[in-house]
């Protein structure tokens, strides 16, 4: 029973985008589509695909999400406090590591930053491994939803914190190879979409009603947006990195760059 | 045989993608939290669970490089043969709205901030109006999709540099802040995050790097990506312009 609604609902969540392209295909461009049959499968693997990856989430994943939040979270776990004492910040460190670790372990997962990976090593000529981009990605959304439970535990705007998120991205994109920007603003919101965001609500939510004084309704929100930016500051920090090692090599055996070195060299010089 | 291969490869790795996930969650049952599971999780469905993960995974993938990118790609290829800019702002505004309109997690957070909304005093306190409140919030974070890929395909275009762009909807951002009800700032950035659908992502990504690669004088590396990161801030300028100006609407509107 709770497989057919799955199936239904994400063909519901498909069938717009289909009936967009087909109808665009169709009535504006007129011309058959290449290997159709190879298509419909593909379209066909994605939607049954799509539908056990959230079956599958909602049976095993979210709720043992939601359920670990809750229990590290609960004040039976947290360490004992006297009668009335105000609880330190460093008493959550249990949610910090599990922020951190979860928030870059349900990225590597993530379908639509698989997808924009495999397409960023395609064009990239190899340049970019697909591989190393997610790791880059993981660990800045994993940074960004550590810092948004940290603000929820100290109560801090979240104003701040995105003003902050903001000018980092801003002085990166000014240090950082030109080839990367657009990549990088991408990889910003592709985290967010289906693995990441139910859990991380969750450990908001039970953060906010756990701790005195905050609202669950005011204080969950905020961390989708902290965790839409540090990838951006880590995918920029990825390439950095790669061209700094890239210009020292270059030094040892000028002549010897491949083609698509030589491009990557042409962007950094152009800066 | 050639597809059963390719499979089997992607099964690997999807293995692999899920792996540090049931690490990260075994370590912390079995050495940090030390409770036994609820009743209402049995080990099995947890196994059958992540099984079903893996399986829709590996399937979703190849289904992508199978169908969606390809398709994606000749369409947008298709387009600039065409030459018609019309029917491709047309095109990609259907995109960005139809894919974002219906999204799940968009409804959820709506439902959600007409909750906040309504009891912070902002719109009256009924249900009525709450529901109002989330459908005009669904619609004005779809439009502002729509418009999102739209302004990315005439970036493509014109071959725009992406980061002032995004620099400026920061700036923008930034400064309606200040201006905004605060109940609805964190709402705002919010739905910046949860506009990008799984299938969304794929899609406009393809449609990008196509056209990018179709047009004369264009990298696809450097012009075609970017779209998502509009379809990320856009959300959050046009969320605060309606909750600058058009709160008002709506409170009048239900009362």
């Amino acid at each position: 029973m709770n497989m057919l609604t799955t199936f239904w609902d994400t063909l519901r969540d498909i069938f717009p985008i289909v009936a967009i392209i087909f109808g665009f295909q169709y009535l504006v461009i007129r011309k058959p589509i290449k290997h159709f049959l190879k298509v419909a499968i593909g379209f066909l693997m994605v939607w049954v695909g799509l539908s056990f990856f959230l079956l599958g989430l909602e049976q095993a994943l979210f709720p043992m999400g939601e359920l670990m939040a809750s229990q590290l979270t609960s004040p039976d776990f947290l360490p004992a406090i006297t009668e009335g004492a105000h609880r330190h910040w460093s008493d959550y460190y249990w949610v910090y590591i599990f922020a951190f670790t979860i928030g870059a372990s349900t990225t590597i997962a993530e379908p639509s930053l698989i997808a924009v990976s495999i397409k960023a090593g395609e064009i990239s000529g190899g340049t970019i491994n697909p591989f190393t981009l997610r790791l880059a990605v993981a660990l800045g959304m994993a940074f960004g939803i550590t810092l948004g439970a940290w603000r929820i535990v100290m109560g801090l705007p979240l104003q701040w914190f995105v003003l902050g998120a903001y000018c980092l991205v801003i002085v990166q994109t000014l240090r950082s190879p030109k080839s990367i920007i657009p990549l990088a603003f991408d990889s910003g919101g592709v985290t967010t979409s289906t693995i990441t965001v139910p859990i991380i609500a969750a450990l908001g939510l039970g953060l906010a009603s756990s701790i005195p004084g905050r609202s669950a309704l005011m204080d969950g929100f905020g961390m989708i947006a902290l965790a839409c930016l540090f990838p951006i500051i880590t995918v920029m920090g990825y390439a950095q990195i790669a061209q700094w090692r890239s210009n020292r090599k270059p030094q040892k055996e000028p002549f010897l760059g491949t083609s698509a070195t030589k491009s990557h060299q042409g962007d950094t010089n152009a800066l | 045989m050639n597809v059963i291969h390719s499979l089997a490869l992607q099964l690997k790795n999807s293995l692999r993608d899920l792996l540090p996930v049931v690490l990260v969650i075994g370590f912390f049952q079995i050495i940090v939290i030390r409770q036994p599971l609820p009743d209402t999780l049995a080990l099995l469905d947890l196994a059958l669970g992540l099984l079903f993960v893996v399986i829709g995974l590996t399937l979703f993938i190849k289904g992508l490089e199978l169908g969606l990118f390809p398709l994606g790609e000749s369409l947008a290829r298709a387009f600039v043969q065409k030459g018609s800019v019309t029917w491709l702002l047309l095109f990609a505004f259907a995109l960005g709205f139809g894919s974002t309109v219906a999204e799940p997690a968009l409804i959820a957070v709506a439902a959600r901030a007409g909750v906040v909304v309504s009891e912070s005093g902002l719109i009256e306190n009924s249900s009525l109006a709450q529901t109002s409140f989330a459908f005009t919030l669904r619609m004005i974070v779809a439009l502002s999709v729509g418009t999102a890929v739209v302004v990315g395909v005439l970036r493509i275009f014109k071959g725009w540099p992406l980061h002032l762009m995004i620099i400026g909807g920061y700036v923008i951002v930034l400064l309606l802040t200040l201006l905004a009800p605060a109940e609805l700032v964190g709402i705002a950035y919010d739905s910046g995050g949860v506009t990008t659908s799984t299938i969304t992502v794929p899609l406009v990504t393809a449609l990008g790097v196509g056209l990018a690669s179709a047009i004369k004088g264009r990298n696809p590396m450097l012009d075609g990506f970017g779209l998502i990161a509009f379809a990320s801030v856009m959300p959050i300028i046009f969320v605060l312009l309606f909750g600058i100006f058009g709160l008002g609407l709506v409170a009048e509107g239900t009362s």
